[in-house]
């Protein structure tokens, strides 16, 4: 297996970090994911791509806007109107999803070098985030398992609620080290500790 | 201004792009009527009241919208998929 390169690398220093009066609030961490995978349906076929998401993946998605789920290492959720992300600690989801998709069916682009995915954790994750997005990110508004599309100014985020206090961040791998310093300085104030 | 995204549900305005007034009609791609490129081009209805128009969810899930609002008070009135609204317009 080749080596992964992070891009994050020159400023990812594990360890704790900022205001250490409370603790730590949050824990960052970039997960690496070997797969990471956008899928597109063409006009009429959303459903059916759908199915074939679900039994490649194993999980369960509802046919509403931003439905996702997380089962131990793989992730899946819709991003936008028949597009969904499909994300796997290992290696080669690409070519599993490419075989069982048709060109009739719509299109597979496989972004695993093309994203960089940051796992922002902990008791104050809800707020970091609020500081940095113009969402709702309250567990009423933003239930686990859902996913959304969203900017910080031109940093395009994809966000997945994997858990009550947990947020995977997608960011492009070209702005993800300078996303990455933003996340850092506005974790300051919590103390966050890097994995 | 928000503008309640049919994927996202409302947004702030920061996250749109304007892509211009939906009155209009492009003239056939063949068509060398230069009165008619002339209007598609130059004219508009300067509407003072509720007007249709297209934005894109840039920032969000970068689908095409098919949008009326008030120009007097920037009030939202509807807002639909691009593709979806012009399919139901050209089935009439």
């Amino acid at each position: 297996m080749v080596e992964i390169v992070s891009p994050l690398e020159p400023d990812y220093r594990r360890g704790a970090h900022g205001n250490r009066e409370g603790g730590s609030g949050v824990t960052l961490s970039e997960t690496q994911p070997g797969s990471i995978v956008q899928l597109a349906a063409w006009p009429g076929q959303d459903e059916a791509l759908r199915k074939v998401i679900q039994t490649v993946t194993g999980l369960h998605l509802d046919a509403v806007p931003g439905a996702g789920a997380i089962v131990e290492n793989t992730a899946a959720f819709g991003f936008a109107p028949g597009r969904w992300l499909v994300v796997d600690q290992a290696e080669g989801r690409g070519e599993t999803l490419r075989d069982r998709i048709g060109s009739d069916l719509g299109t597979v682009c496989d972004l695993s070098h093309g994203r960089t995915a940051i796992a922002v954790e902990g008791e104050r994750a809800e707020r970091l985030l609020s500081k940095l997005y113009a969402l709702d990110f309250s567990a009423g508004a933003f239930p686990v398992g859902q996913a959304k599309s969203t900017a910080h100014h031109d940093v395009f985020t994809l966000i997945h609620r994997t858990g009550v206090d947990r947020f995977d961040l997608y960011v492009y791998r070209s702005f993800a080290r300078s996303f990455w310093h933003l996340l850092r300085a506005s974790a300051e104030e919590f103390g966050y500790t890097v994995e | 201004m928000l503008i309640a995204c049919p994927y996202c549900g409302p947004r702030d305005l920061s996250e749109f792009t304007y892509q211009g007034d939906a009155n209009r009609t492009r003239p056939h791609p063949m068509s060398n009527d230069q009165s008619a490129w002339n209007a598609y081009v130059y004219d508009r209805v300067n509407t003072a009241g509720d007007h249709r128009e297209f934005w894109q969810h840039s920032g969000g899930c970068r689908a095409h919208l098919a949008v009326v609002r008030s120009t007097l008070t920037h009030e939202i009135k509807s807002v639909a998929i691009a593709r979806e609204s012009m399919n139901r317009e050209a089935a009439k």
